[in-house]
């Protein structure tokens, strides 16, 4: 609980809580993603720790304060450490009567809510479906309720301006942030300076959006609505620099260092795809360290010019969601016979077919593993955070130069669009990632094989005396001809499989989280990691012996986890699919591990994972 | 500096120690042979050069060729080679692929690779079917075709390829014929003088599920008659005698007889720098329209800037402007905060 001390101003209580999650939630285009952001970086330059959930919908513009038009984004942040972007609402702002509708279930009982009373007019009220007025029939009784004339208020503040009334109104949501930031005792400036950035040709919008938000800051100060406001004090979070970073900016910055690391030039070929087009935003930017961005007609030509590019030498990338690799499959296949270095990036959404594009999801494990035809392995990787995303993408990238494979990459939207502050690791910390081209034409043969890595020499275009052709056509071991002699194919295919496998010898041993040995062990992989190490700390508070191992690797599996597996008494694998990675380690491992499902394009709970622990313990 | 000499290549330079694998007797020989003899004449070191292709009897080409070469997969050639093309524009990339996987499987590619004028040759093997799976229909088979898998005949209008590639912007737009060595090399030599994206059908017959493909075009006695060969600045005259020539009128071509009352001086003079691809279009059409010759030469040649060099250029420009790509700086962009 938190303590309460009095307000050196306006005698209001100032309360210290040391975590609290909020909800902005409103219309589409209320901007509620960039209130939510502008609030996230706040918080995390003072120094809290935190987790964010941003959830829109798949349609850009539905019509105006509909259901299906609702957009939130919600922020969890601490004096201690955060693993999930929270379970339930602390303070909820919504815009209209249908983000209010759609929301209002995830808010605590005596939750804050801030609602925009300029829209509870019968029109508004009808397009949510609703037949009475919440703020007028005692359905909100439980909660702290707070009507507020967001647009009026608004307007007021803005009346000097000049401006018209729809752009006073757009300046609505930094009123709104403007309470928010006074409720949690933040200060204004770095979104004060975020607008001058953004409107450095427009400061007259600059302007407005200041004004709103002081007004909106001014009016808590004055009307002395809410009884008391927070404070969070910093988290203590390892020493040294932070930045705040979502998973898909973190993938597109781990492959630039890789890009630097390894010398090669950076080439991603893509096709625009919810939820990874933000990759390809963030590398076309990249122009000054070279990065070559093709957006390219299709997935197909996506994924086959960066094949193209790998031929030419360069560190080739490309990026896609579930939909997409579908696609991709065939091309897939051609990058593992022609034994070329590749990243392919799969930003998972619910499925099938176009599915839930703006909802998150895992059930692209098996398509990853075995989507394409014949026997055609490649390395799986997963990472936990959205900051791991900068690791895995580096980490991938290595693995692909050094093994000369395609490598897969199986993020989702939940770690993608999710922000996470972020320690910056020391230049010198990053290994350097070393290539060698062929160049000798008195050793080289295409497809001669490194002993220890069994990989293939890499000779680009360009080198005088070295050249020879690649293909989809099975290949003759060492000297590459076109080959169809049936020992030689079954040869083939054991070796592309025996270099995968033999990655796995420097996939470092995994170390359980919480209990070394005992009742259970927890075994996941990908974006579920924060609610699952929540769930690990109350559960094992409880007494049961528990452990979490977090699988970054999936194909091929770390060394030591037939021997984990064997040290408690049951294992459990929560994933957002049916039970993906748990048909595999029972096949691989002969284990009877119990899946935990969750396909409801949104992320688990602590809370669901805290209950389902106790259920699994409980049983005989 | 050190300058560099070119080896004094010859065609034995440009063979591999492949087996050759089309039928004997197919088209694709010729094909083979006029590029194996243009590629020393290019002034290109031979490393330099890579071959790409998709799937079908012409994408066996790379295997062919001592270059460097990617056999890719079906239709997807121009994509790849697109790729390796922006990675490194320093290479001499060639396209080799026929009329199934340029057109079915690969149209998507095709016309997007030739729209964004990368600068790719490509060489299409125009024979009217499907040879590797061994013979079905493809999309410039004429309509009507009887085929293993058209046994009533073909229900499918075919596709006019130069007219396509026209309609997409293609820079270079020429045809040539696989038994008209001279023609086809000096049709090769100018494309790889083009300096963006270059597409070259050339027809080529498939003496097994398709034999007499051309017959009209190639055959010793009808060729003259059937086979207008274009030549910059030069009037549009074919037939045994010279005594025919092409008109425009208004936006028609018409057939005019010289040797009753036709002036030479009225007929079209070929211009393909024409910057209208209107005119190259109605050329294309020429093939498709009874009584009219197939023109075979460059219908198109028109130089604007390339895709890779557009690109590479953005790349100069923002170094210029904002200094080389600095990873400890990119790391620490935006807010950041000290936890001590």
């Amino acid at each position: 609980m938190g303590t309460l001390i009095e307000s050196p101003v306006h005698g209001h209580k100032r309360e210290t809580i040391d975590q609290a999650v909020i909800r902005f939630a409103g219309d589409s285009g209320d901007g509620m993603q960039i209130t939510g952001n502008q609030f996230t970086n706040t918080v995390a330059l003072y120094g809290n720790d935190l987790a964010t959930f941003p959830d829109y919908p798949a349609e850009i513009r539905a019509p105006a304060g509909t259901i299906p038009g609702v957009s939130g984004f919600q922020i969890h942040f601490a004096s201690g450490q955060v693993y999930t972007p929270g379970d339930a609402v602390d303070a909820l702002i919504a815009m209209n009567p249908a983000a209010l509708i759609v929301n209002l279930s995830d808010l605590k009982r005596n939750g804050i809510l801030i609602l925009n009373a300029d829209s509870f007019a019968e029109n508004d009220l009808r397009k949510a479906h609703l037949q009475s007025n919440p703020l007028e029939d005692h359905s909100l009784d439980g909660y702290r309720v707070f009507p507020v004339g967001l647009e009026k208020l608004t307007r007021a503040a803005l009346s000097e301006l000049g401006l018209d009334a729809k752009s006073m109104d757009r300046c609505k949501n930094f009123f709104a942030l403007g309470m928010c930031y006074w409720l949690y005792n933040r200060s204004m400036e770095s979104t004060f300076r975020w607008l001058d950035q953004k409107f450095q040709h427009k400061p007259l919008l600059a302007e407005a959006n200041k004004l709103a938000m002081r007004a909106g800051y001014s009016y808590c100060e004055a009307t002395e609505a809410f009884q008391v406001s927070y404070e969070i004090p910093p988290a203590k979070l390892a020493p040294g620099t932070y930045r705040n970073l979502s998973g898909n900016q973190a993938l597109a910055m781990g492959f630039v260092m890789a890009s630097q690391k390894s010398g090669l030039t950076l080439f991603l070929g893509s096709y625009p795809i919810t939820p990874a087009s933000d990759i390809l935003h963030e590398l076309s930017m990249y122009k000054n360290f070279g990065v070559l961005t093709f957006q390219a007609e299709d997935e197909i030509a996506a994924v086959t010019s960066a094949i193209g590019a790998s031929f030419a030498g360069a560190l080739a990338l490309t990026t896609t969601s579930g939909p997409g690799m579908a696609l991709k499959a065939e091309a897939m296949g051609l990058a593992v016979a022609v034994e070329l270095p590749l990243v392919i990036c799969d930003i998972q959404r619910g499925g099938p077919s176009t599915g839930l594009p703006t909802k998150t999801e895992q059930a692209d494990l098996l398509q990853a593993m075995f989507g394409r035809n014949s026997e055609s392995p490649l390395p799986v990787l997963a990472p936990a955070t959205p900051g791991d995303c900068f690791w895995m993408a580096f980490e991938a990238s290595r693995i692909a130069l050094k093994y000369m494979t395609p490598v897969i990459v199986l993020s989702d939207g939940y770690l993608a669009n999710g922000a996470e502050p972020w320690r910056i690791p020391e230049l010198r910390d990053i290994p350097e990632i070393p290539v060698h081209f062929a160049t000798d034409p008195e050793t080289f043969k295409p497809y001669a094989r490194n002993p220890d890595t069994l990989a293939r020499p890499w000779a680009i275009p360009g080198t005088p005396d070295l050249e020879h052709r690649v293909g989809g056509i099975e290949k003759q071991d060492v000297t590459g001809n076109v080959n169809y002699e049936p020992l030689n194919h079954e040869h083939m295919v054991h070796l592309r499989a025996a270099k995968v496998e033999a990655i796995a010898q420097e996939i470092p041993d995994l170390v359980p989280a919480g209990d070394p040995d005992g009742d259970l062990l927890i075994v996941a992989w990908g974006s579920t990691y924060g609610a699952i190490t929540g769930a690990l700390s109350t559960a094992r508070g409880k007494g049961a012996r528990i452990g979490h191992v977090h699988l970054r690797y999936l194909n091929p599996l770390p060394r030591n986890l037939g021997e984990i597996l064997g040290r408690y008494r049951k294992v459990l694998i929560p994933e957002m699919n049916l039970g993906q990675l748990a048909m595999m380690l029972r096949a691989k491992y002969l284990v009877d591990v119990q899946s935990y499902s969750k396909v409801q394009g949104r992320p688990f709970k602590q809370a669901e994972l805290e209950a389902k622990i106790e259920e699994v313990l409980a049983e005989r | 500096m050190a300058t560099t000499t070119l080896p004094v290549y010859t065609k034995k330079d440009f063979q591999t120690d492949q087996e050759v694998r089309w039928c004997p007797g197919c088209g694709d020989y010729a094909i083979l042979n006029a590029v194996q003899a243009v590629f020393p004449e290019l002034g290109i070191p031979r490393e330099k050069f890579v071959v790409v292709s998709g799937i079908g009897c012409s994408s066996r080409f790379p295997y062919y060729m001592n270059t460097y070469g990617f056999h890719s997969i079906h239709g997807r050639a121009p994509a790849v080679a697109t790729g390796i093309k922006i990675a490194r524009p320093d290479l001499e990339v060639w396209v080799a692929t026929g009329d199934g996987d340029s057109l079915a499987i690969g149209g998507n590619h095709t016309i997007h690779m030739l729209r964004r004028n990368v600068g790719i040759k490509v060489l299409m093997f125009n024979n009217k079917i499907y040879g590797l799976t061994k013979g079905q229909y493809s999309p410039t088979s004429e309509f009507g075709k009887k085929t293993k898998s058209t046994p009533y005949g073909s229900a499918d209008k075919p596709f006019n390829p130069l007219a396509l590639a026209i309609g997409a912007g293609t820079t270079f737009v020429a045809r040539s014929v696989d038994v008209f060595q001279p023609h086809l090399k000096e049709t090769l030599k100018k494309a790889a003088a083009h300096k963006g994206a270059a597409y070259i059908e050339i027809l080529q017959n498939c003496n097994i599920f398709n034999d007499g493909a051309w017959q009209d075009v190639t055959e010793k006695d009808a060729r003259s008659e059937h086979v207008v060969t274009l030549e910059h600045g030069k009037p549009l005259i074919f037939g045994k005698n010279r005594d025919k020539g092409i008109r425009m009128n208004g936006l028609q071509l018409e057939v005019v007889s010289l040797a009753s009352g036709a002036s030479e001086v009225d007929l079209l003079v070929h211009d393909e720098q024409n910057p209208n691809p209107a005119y190259a279009f109605i050329l294309a059409q020429m093939h498709d329209t009874p009584g009219f010759p197939t023109p075979i030469g460059t219908l198109r040649a028109w130089e604007t800037s390339q895709y890779e060099d557009v690109m590479a250029a953005q790349i100069r420009d923002v170094i210029a402007k904002r200094g080389p790509g600095d990873v400890a700086k990119l790391l620490h962009s935006g807010d950041t905060w000290q936890v001590r």
